[in-house]
């Protein structure tokens, strides 16, 4: 990866961005993310197959931002949730620089949202390979096992919401779970609280969810929370034809409506 | 009381075990389907696993559920009437095979739950708790108990404290009177002590906290914490698999007329965790919420307390998802 540190370098020495989101191996060789500010430990950055958090959460972080200009070590999950922010009127494009890199690990040239909106529509969209065959065994019980294999899960759920700050479409200041006039979502994480919660954090994330399958990685009780909103990835689809995060101007399929909208799912 | 040192066979060990779940519940460790360690009411001898390093929760909950009914309430139009929780019905418990950190957490939030007005629900079940602990013979480089003034063998928290010998039994030390009535009510399984050696795992002294807490008095503003926070996502991970976090949120859940209030687990590192109803936030961002967390544990406990915040587990820094190591943090927090 010398390119991507060269190219870091290079990008805080001429001070087009004031700092760097990459991923560092820490002390104990665990894979994290690095925030470098000074030239001279770029060096630490690293990229390898272990690199998978999806840093794009960053971007919409507070102490983050307040650095200036940000460039980031980018994926094609991270790539895509850059669109998402851009098109929810999180982000500028204007406040990023990206650092992409193809699925082989190679760092990209992308000069302009443009390009990178080139590299996403070529690039193969649907749920991660290893991804779909969990969701396929899932696929092949009937709703009533279904119902059964996602309340033990859950059942396990301690309403940490790691899962929720691990995502970058995640970014309310004040989730609905945190509203308590009324309250929608019980605090407590028992089965009913849990399931609920779950449920609201698919739906908020249908037709959002990039397959990124972070919120899963964050899960410190191995919840296997992506299936939920990769499953709705699918089901939208099949339905509008549509993914998440492939340009900056996209609106929202569940809260846009078009006359020619398929409604066969209403009953 | 007076401790004393008894042998227990291998063999004796699934007999204690199965003498106590048949009148008893007892919560014991198993390797679950996706290979974390739970723990569970009662499972079968052969499931209990003694062999584990850490649980992925701590054991916490069973003096401090994730979520505790503290009554349940009536509002009708003339009147409202409250009902209180039959405390007798809360069960006694037995834990079982937990390691001397998480015990040890037990002492810690009585420092907490207790420290001006006794919380009665904590109470109860610390009183109805029996300890069989179990001395660690494995260790991984996340544990750091031997830098907060613990060790792989300690005995605080536990009633029994069992440690494996070379050749598989085990010694078991009496340290209390509940430990005693146990060794009482199976007193053919406990024989007298051989000199076979115990099998203890080492853990290495990462930092003191001595200096860390003198450090920290004057780290108030240091620019480390922005520096070694950016990372952090700000998900209570940390908080609830932690055997010592106490802080807890309190919510009243109503269905027409009937609801109850409840205590469930709260985290410090949420950002609601301090907003004012004025939208004034005194943690308004990620680094003073990381702070206060060390802070909390190693500065305000010790000074407040007369007690640690921390045990040395682990479990933070294993299930945190963006890798904020605290052993790593108070090392070079002791060289500020
Ligand atoms: S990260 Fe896991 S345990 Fe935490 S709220 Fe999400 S599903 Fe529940
Ligand atoms: S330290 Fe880790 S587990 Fe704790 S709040 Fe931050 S990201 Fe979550
Ligand atoms: S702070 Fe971390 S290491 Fe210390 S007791 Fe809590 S979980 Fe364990």
């Amino acid at each position: 990866m010398d390119n991507l540190v060269k190219r870091a370098k290079e990008l805080l020495e001429n001070k087009t961005v004031q700092v760097v989101i990459g991923y560092e191996a820490g002390p104990t060789g665990v894979i994290r993310p690095a925030f470098i500010t000074d030239p001279e430990k770029a060096g630490k950055l690293i990229y390898n197959d272990k690199c998978d958090q999806n840093l794009a959460v960053y971007l919409t972080k507070k102490e983050v931002k307040n650095f200036g200009k940000m460039a980031i070590v980018a994926t094609l999950p991270v790539m895509r949730s850059i669109m998402m922010l851009i098109s929810e009127q999180q982000l500028f494009a204007e406040s990023i620089v990206v650092l992409g890199i193809s699925a082989d690990g190679n760092l990209l040239d992308i000069a302009d949202i443009n390009i990178m909106q080139g590299y996403i529509e070529k690039s193969d969209l649907s749920n991660p390979e290893k991804y779909k065959a969990l969701l396929a065994e899932l696929n092949k019980l009937n709703p009533e096992e279904k119902f059964a294999y996602w309340q033990k899960e859950l059942s396990k759920c301690i309403k940490c919401y790691a899962c929720r700050q691990a995502c970058p479409m995640c970014y309310c200041t004040r989730c609905t779970v945190e509203v308590n006039q009324p309250q929608w979502i019980p605090v407590q994480a028992n089965t009913h609280g849990n399931m609920e919660w779950h449920i609201l954090r698919a739906m908020h994330l249908a037709g959002r969810c990039i397959s990124c399958g972070e919120c899963g990685r964050a899960c410190p009780v191995g919840i296997p929370c992506h299936l939920l909103t990769m499953q709705l990835t699918d089901q939208v689809y099949t339905y509008f034809k549509v993914y998440a995060g492939t340009s900056d101007k996209m609106n929202s399929v569940l809260s846009t409506f078009e006359p020619n909208d398929k409604e066969s799912f209403i009953i | 009381m007076e401790t004393t040192r008894k042998l227990i066979r291998k063999q004796s060990v699934e007999k204690l075990y199965n003498a106590l779940t048949s009148n008893r519940q007892v919560y014991a460790p198993v390797v679950a389907a996706d290979k974390q360690i739970e723990y569970r009411y009662n499972p079968g001898f052969a499931e209990v696993t003694f062999g584990h390093i850490r649980s992925t929760l701590s054991v916490k909950n069973v003096v401090f559920p994730k979520v505790e009914n503290l009554f349940f309430y009536t509002n009708a139009r003339s009147e409202s009437t409250i009902t209180d929780i039959d405390m007798s019905r809360i069960p006694e418990v037995v834990l079982w095979g937990a390691h001397p950190c998480d015990n040890a957490a037990f002492d810690t939030l009585r420092s907490i739950f207790c420290w001006d007005i006794k919380d009665e629900f904590f109470s109860k079940r610390l009183e109805k708790l029996a300890v069989i602990g179990l001395s660690c013979h494995l260790s991984d480089e996340y544990c750091f108990c031997t830098s907060v003034g613990l060790s792989p063998d300690s005995k605080k928290g536990s009633d029994i404290l069992l440690s494996l010998l070379k050749n598989g039994d085990y010694h078991a030390d009496i340290l209390t009177e509940k430990g005693n009535e146990i060794v009482k009510s199976a007193a053919d399984l406990f024989e007298t002590v051989s000199d076979e050696k115990e099998v203890i795992t080492e853990v290495k002294q990462k930092f003191s906290h001595e200096q860390v807490t003198s450090k920290l008095s004057a780290a108030f503003e240091h620019p480390f914490w922005v520096e070694n926070s950016l990372r952090c996502i700000g998900c209570g991970a940390c908080a609830y698999v932690c055997p010592t976090c106490a802080c807890f949120d309190i919510q009243d859940e109503t269905r027409g007329k009937n609801g109850k209030r409840y205590r469930s687990w709260d985290s410090c590192g949420f950002g609601l965790f301090t907003l004012h109803t004025s939208g004034h936030n005194p943690r308004e961002v990620q680094s003073q919420r990381w702070r206060q967390r060390i802070m909390h544990k190693f500065s305000y406990m010790p000074e407040r307390n007369e007690s640690l915040g921390c045990v040395g587990c682990g479990r933070c820094s294993s299930g945190c998802p963006v890798d904020m190591n605290i052993a790593e943090q108070l090392e070079a927090l002791q060289n500020i």
